[in-house]
């Protein structure tokens, strides 16, 4: 079985939603969606106060190449547009609508037929994925248009589908890929057109056996695709680390995959083009799974863009009384909500609500240099040299030995036996790095 | 509702603690100790509590009254310096020198560099050379009556006061001795005389595989330093399992090279590092002055740690990549 080689961890699974099914939650009273829901720059809005709109119409445009528009996710009207905070807690422009009291999420859009499909030109269809407002839906939110627009010189081999989910805690993309997985590989196959790909591998870590089952079974219908099983290590789920896992490949330091000939989407991404081109629907809704050792009813939902936080607790059952910490997204890489009014983006893989026992760190004690940070970097990079670095502002020394390669996916932090924050600082050094660009 | 907690990723850990780690070494000890009180007697036992005492004073007094810092003695490595101290002194050393060598050990090898990991020394080898240069005598003076692996031994020293180490016997200056004299099976289970850690072979391997299993050290530092030491041994002549299981080099592949805070951090740094250690200790054996050498080995390689972490850096993920593609 397959994995990377350099580095990775093994942090409990914690899987308590794996085989559960994907249901809808009710509509909330308002929905409030953000402007700024991908990397880059704010969507603009282009719609007014007082307005009605329908499912699935633009409200607002990419606010630049690399962004992407928001659409909304209901019939209904816009009654404001204010800022609302994001789960970190700052704010930020968002459009505030109320869905209209019947028919709020009848969409009227026709089908495309399979033959229209089969007209389409690899031009329309990132033209599609473009005005459909679908960004990356692991969780990094980067346009897919710009994903999919392979940059000259450069030829697009292989299309890989990122269904390793190796977070501990998160099944959306397992629940995706249980029940849609032929709309998935549709959506993989755009993706090929769209880039000039011939080949399509699904990787997928070997502890999710519904899912490879049914990826194997969509692949029949849909060659040319294969399931590449991986062996279970975090963070398998990242793009170089899932490049190298399948096709033993090295996408060279500060380079983008393409040099590799790979283009790398989540499932959930293919599923959403599919959606774009098959239905004409824009992206408006994702499964977010809501889970945490103490949630009544944890599991994985369809959850509209927009939708309060507190409405996805309310369908898992309700805040737990012991709640220290809320993630948005996977324990590893997610940040920490500071607010439940914030609202659930394109972005939102889940949120994990953790026991007040289980959210402190540890007290930190000094490094005695044991190596283990070292040793479980997925980049070949010293973690225990960029905390002393940072703590002495040495950020030349920081960019020497190349902190900037650095994904952040938290292996050091969490193997550190001494509870060194590695990752906090790391961070700041690249944030230092970046401002003296 | 409470309050929420708000931090930077990751927010989960994987449970591990420094305590963890250094109590580890603490249990794989167990079985050497074992040992040596079983060959020794209960002098090996009062050398090891004084020894772990002195240490655990002195470290708790320069945290209270120098450092005004909280007590640090809960991780477990100041215990570790103590014992290990221990295992590298005769059974029957004074008292009082087992104090010396302790203050010597936290006080100057640890806490004067910041504690626990700034020093650059393995503190249980600097109290050890420590003594072993200020008191060369009391330091290679071993007790009587210790049944020995070597025959010739217990002859020779009937008239002394003191038995000898088999170490003695293959320094050059002895000549070469006959091979038959020696019981490997003795050498093995810790039947012969040395230092109190470093006689049960056995022992100290039981602790290295649990080492091993429990994850606390990798394989590259005793193994890289015990095939070298194995293979310089035969290069120049010598016999590779008397070299390995005779003196100190078990006792040092397994607990004391294997010293997190001054041992090198790659896997690459960890082999040259240990192939070092190994081919020093032999030269020393053979041509130095002192019988034994695998503690100078030790420590003139704690004094490259720092150089070999600066040459054998990790290879950074598409790094090579990268330079082919410019």
């Amino acid at each position: 079985m397959k994995t990377f080689r350099k580095g990775g961890i093994h942090p409990p699974e914690d899987k308590l939603t794996a085989g559960k099914p994907i249901v809808g939650i009710p509509l909330p009273a308002e929905l409030r969606v953000m402007l700024s829901q991908c990397i880059g720059a704010p969507s603009k809005a282009v719609v007014k106060v007082g307005d009605h709109v329908s499912a699935g119409q633009m409200i607002a445009e990419a606010g630049g190449f690399v962004s992407a528009p928001v659409h909304s996710p209901v019939n209904g009207t816009v009654k404001k547009i204010e800022p609302t905070r994001t789960p970190q807690g700052i704010w930020q422009d968002s459009i505030v609508i109320i869905p209209d009291e019947e028919n709020a999420t009848a969409f009227t859009d026709t089908p495309r037929s399979e033959d229209e499909v089969m007209a389409l030109t690899p031009e329309e269809i990132i033209a599609i994925v473009g005005d459909a407002g679908i960004v990356g839906l692991g969780g990094a939110t980067f346009p897919t248009r710009v994903k999919l627009s392979v940059p000259k010189g450069k030829t697009a081999t292989t299309v890989l589908l990122n269904g390793a989910e190796c977070e501990p805690y998160l099944t959306c993309d397992d629940a995706l890929m249980r029940v849609e997985a032929d709309k998935i590989l549709k959506g993989a196959h755009l993706i090929m057109k769209a880039t000039g790909a011939r080949e399509l591998i699904v990787g997928i870590e070997e502890n999710k056996p519904e899912a490879i089952a049914a990826m194997r079974e969509a692949c029949k219908s849909n060659a040319p695709a294969r399931v590449e099983v991986l062996k279970k290590k975090y963070p398998q789920g990242g793009e170089k680390q899932l490049i190298y896992a399948i096709t033993g490949k090295t996408v060279p330091a500060g380079a983008l995959p393409i040099e590799t000939g790979c283009i790398v989407d989540n499932v959930a991404t293919a599923y959403a083009v599919y959606d774009a081109v098959y239905n004409r629907r824009n992206l408006t809704e994702r499964i977010v799974t809501v889970t945490g050792p103490s949630l009544s009813n944890p599991g994985n939902f369809m959850v509209k863009n927009g939708t309060p936080l507190s409405a996805l607790i309310e369908a898992a059952g309700g805040l737990p009384e012991d709640t220290g910490k809320i993630i948005a997204g996977g324990p590893m890489m997610g940040r920490a909500v500071s607010s439940l009014e914030s609202t659930a983006t394109k972005g939102l893989s889940g949120l994990v609500v953790l026991p007040e026992r289980e959210s402190h760190r540890e007290k930190e004690g000094p490094c005695i240099r044991c190596a283990r940070c070292v040793s479980v970097c997925p980049m070949g990079l010293e973690p225990y040299l960029f905390m002393l670095q940072a703590e002495n502002q040495v950020w030349d020394g920081m960019a020497e030995h190349g902190v900037m390669n650095c994904i952040e996916c938290g292996s050091c932090s969490y193997t550190c036996p001494s509870c060194r924050p590695l990752l906090d600082f790391i961070k700041l050094g690249k944030q230092e790095l970046r401002k003296k660009k | 509702m409470n309050k929420l907690t708000v931090s930077l990723s990751p927010h989960i850990h994987a449970g591990s603690s420094v305590a963890r780690c250094m109590w580890n070494v603490v249990i794989a000890m167990i079985p050497a100790l074992a040992v040596a009180i079983w060959t020794f007697g209960l002098p090996a036992l009062w050398v090891t509590l004084i020894s772990v005492a002195t240490c655990l004073l002195t470290e708790w007094a320069i945290t209270r009254f120098m450092l005004g810092r909280p007590c640090t003695l809960a991780n477990g490595s100041a215990l570790i310096t103590g014992l290990l101290l221990a295992f590298n002194l005769p059974s029957i050393l004074p008292w009082w020198m087992v104090v010396i060598g302790g203050v010597v050990a936290i006080g100057i090898a640890k806490m004067s560099f910041g504690g626990l990991g700034c020093n650059i020394w393995n503190p249980a080898i600097v109290g050890r050379v420590f003594l072993l240069i200020s008191f060369p005598a009391a330091m290679t003076t071993w007790p009587t009556g210790v049944e020995s692996a070597y025959d010739g031994a217990t002859g020779a020293s009937a008239h002394a006061s003191t038995g000898a180490t088999l170490l003695t016997h293959l320094n050059s200056a002895h000549g070469t001795p006959a091979l038959s004299d020696y019981n490997f099976l003795d050498m093995a289970i810790g039947h012969m005389n040395g230092s109190l850690g470093e006689v049960g072979g056995i022992a100290i391997l039981i602790g290295l595989v649990y080492l091993l299993l429990t994850k606390t050290i990798t394989w590259h530092i005793p193994v890289s330093m015990l095939a070298s030491a194995a293979l310089f041994s035969w290069a120049f002549g010598g016999n590779p399992l008397l070299d390995l299981f005779a003196g100190g080099l078990l006792l040092g592949a397994v607990f004391m090279a294997t010293d997190y805070v001054t041992s090198p951090m790659t896997p690459k740094g960890q082999l040259i590092y240990g192939f070092m250690i190994g081919f020093i200790t032999i030269i020393i054996r053979r041509y130095g002055a002192y019988p034994e050498g695998v503690s100078f080995a030790i420590l003139l390689m704690n004094s490259f740690t720092p150089l070999i972490n600066r040459y054998c850096r990790p290879a950074i993920f598409g790094e090579k990549e990268r330079r082919a593609m410019a």
